[in-house]
């Protein structure tokens, strides 16, 4: 292994302290992600933007900030020079956002989203903006106008999706940490599928501000790493209370204690009957069982719990987020942003500029949408999903009555191949069936590594909270990941 | 299976969506969304008569603030990502039929 390898293996906690103590450099450590970038990314294609101008600015002053900070005594912000990477569906200032979509090919947003400007502000450097399912609409990343980006486990297989870019780049050791978007299970799902953990943080705990709507209701900002650790040092600098977002919670956040106790007595694990159905990968099953037996011996109380509506969780979703998004994706006509197809007419110029600049799954869903909503549907498809939905979410409220934490596999089956659904857009939305509930519920989500199947490929579970009950999915998460090693494993193809 | 969706439908409502479709893309979305809204008829067995839809998860409540003028982006930043523009608008090509 040479000196890059070890540098980018770093976690955020070691780059973190190796920066103060001056052992290492801000420059070093981005210079480091970017070579193994420009190694890995004509195999991986996990960037859309690369931005290694700006990182290595950024780096520069970080390093100027911590020889003065060394020097005077002064205070210096709690993430300063952690290089990051973010899904293109964020908007940073000044660097091209296209959400995977040729409709917003040339777009460059003028302010930057409130969950980027914070990291921003606790001082990370971003190395480039990450491929997307277009408007996160996907489940493995093959929905992007820009290429598809494959698993670091095996480059024959999808990284999982909508944030497949953001989760592969973090598995391959190409960037320490990086953002991604969950409004069907887009970072839990990927985060199994690339073996990292990934946040989905309850709905309205993270500001919306600067993300590009998909389904409004629905929509969370959260990020990924290789530690349960390290997501929770991004998440607490993400979080909070923001005007700009109608949606955004006023309720401060816990300090995150996520110490050496590995003592879980008077924890409650509920398992969801509903969760282990019939169709499951067997390794997939059998390594979640594992990681709750392992909790278990540690001392949490395990339960057998129901969630009674779950198997109407994908039909619900696949009415309510489409409907959501054809309203959403109602603003991109070729007029204020993006590139136009020119017409002699004004409605010409819409439709045409929608027609052949947004993908086959972006219209489908846009279809589906104003199907649901439209005159004479409305009361039987969207009405009674939003209904169906209040049932969905009583089952969380029940739950969690009689347990602490949900614990369940992130999906049916590891990471599946390139291709493997290309046209057949049910099979695909069935891969969300485990993620979506959670999102219904607006309730927060965990998924990290348990294990891996006999193809090599990881197998991730997740654990679901109360709302804003995130420090409980992390703490535990960090207690099974100070007790194994499955998120030490490293993906070894692409070298 | 026969496609609930007729062709026609689809033409409609690829019309309120403002989307131009080949009639190979037309084709397609029919079976496809015939097949997806088959999968979620079964959410009308289940009787929700006395259940309160779930707009959204959080308790509805009005969000207020100030009405006071606050900095905002400048013009010129915002009209460089439009495709054609003309005295500082937005450029669009005629709406109604001028004879």
């Amino acid at each position: 292994m040479n000196a890059i390898d070890d540098l980018t293996d770093f976690t955020v906690s070691r780059a973190l302290a190796a920066l103060r103590s001056g052992e290492l450099t801000c420059t070093e450590l981005v210079r480091a992600c970017l070579e193994r970038i420009e190694r890995l990314e004509p195999r991986l294609h996990t960037f859309i933007t690369l931005t290694p101008e700006l990182a290595l600015q950024q780096a520069a002053a970080a390093d100027r900030q911590y020889i003065q900070a060394r020097k005077r005594g002064e205070s210096i912000p709690p993430l300063l020079g952690i290089p990051i990477a973010i899904k293109d569906l964020l908007a940073l200032a000044g660097v091209r956002c296209t959400c995977g979509s040729r409709i917003l090919d040339n777009f460059v947003p003028p302010y930057s989203a409130t969950a980027v400007q914070r990291l921003l502000d606790a001082g990370v450097v971003v190395l480039g903006k990450t491929n997307a399912d277009e408007f996160a609409m996907g489940s493995s990343t093959e929905n992007s106008a820009y290429g598809v980006t494959r698993n670091p486990w095996n480059l024959a297989h999808v990284p999982g999706g909508s944030s497949g870019g953001s989760a592969a780049a973090v598995a391959a050791r190409m960037t320490l940490a990086a953002l991604g978007t969950d409004t069907g299970g887009s970072v839990r799902q990927p985060a199994s599928f690339c073996g990292v953990t990934g946040l989905k943080p309850t709905y309205g705990r993270v500001s919306r501000f600067g993300l590009v709507a998909y389904g409004s209701s629905l929509d969370t900002v959260g990020v990924f790493a290789r530690t349960a650790q390290d997501v929770a040092l991004l998440f607490a600098h993400m979080a909070g209370f923001d005007s700009r977002d109608a949606t955004s919670v006023d309720m401060p956040l816990p300090p995150l204690h996520l110490n050496s106790e590995t003592n879980l007595k008077g924890i409650r694990i509920g398992v969801p009957q509903e969760y282990f159905i019939k169709g499951i990968q067997p390794e997939v099953e059998n390594a979640v069982k594992a990681a709750i037996a392992h909790l278990e011996g540690l001392g949490a109380e395990v339960r057998q719990i129901n969630l009674p509506h779950t198997e109407y969780a994908l039909p619900v979703y696949y009415l309510i987020a489409p409907a959501e998004a054809s309203a959403n994706l109602a603003r991109y006509d070729g007029v204020r942003f993006g590139p136009r197809v020119e017409a002699e007419n004004v409605l010409d110029l819409f439709c045409e500029t929608r027609g052949k600049l947004f993908g086959a799954e972006v219209k489908r869903r846009i279809m589906l949408g104003t199907y649901a909503l439209s005159a004479g549907y409305y009361d039987a498809y969207y009405g009674q999903a939003q209904k169906v939905r209040t049932l969905i979410k009583r089952d969380f409220e029940k739950a969690f009555e009689l347990v602490d934490v949900i614990a369940a596999p992130v999906a049916p089956s590891t990471a599946f191949k390139i291709g493997k659904h290309t046209d057949e857009p049910l099979a695909m939305y069935l891969e969300d069936v485990f993620t979506l509930p959670a999102n219904l519920a607006g309730v927060p989500g965990l998924a990290f590594p348990v294990g891996f199947d006999h193809q090599g490929l990881p197998v991730g579970m997740q654990l679901m909270g109360a709302p804003f009950g995130e420090e409980m999915l992390l703490r535990l998460a960090h207690v099974y990941q100070q007790t194994t090693a499955w998120h030490l494993q490293k993906p070894t193809e692409m070298d | 299976m026969t496609p609930m969706l007729t062709l026609q439908e689809v033409e409609h409502i690829a019309r309120l969506a403002r989307l131009t479709l080949t009639d190979e893309e037309k084709e397609r979305y029919r079976r496809q969304l015939s097949e997806i809204l088959e999968y979620a008829a079964r959410l009308q067995a289940l009787d929700t008569g006395d259940i309160l839809p779930t707009f959204s998860v959080l308790p509805p409540q009005n969000v207020l603030r100030a009405d006071e003028v606050q900095p905002s982006l400048d013009t010129e930043e915002i009209l460089r990502n439009a495709a054609k523009i003309e005295k500082h608008q937005f450029c669009v090509p005629p709406v109604l039929d001028v004879p």
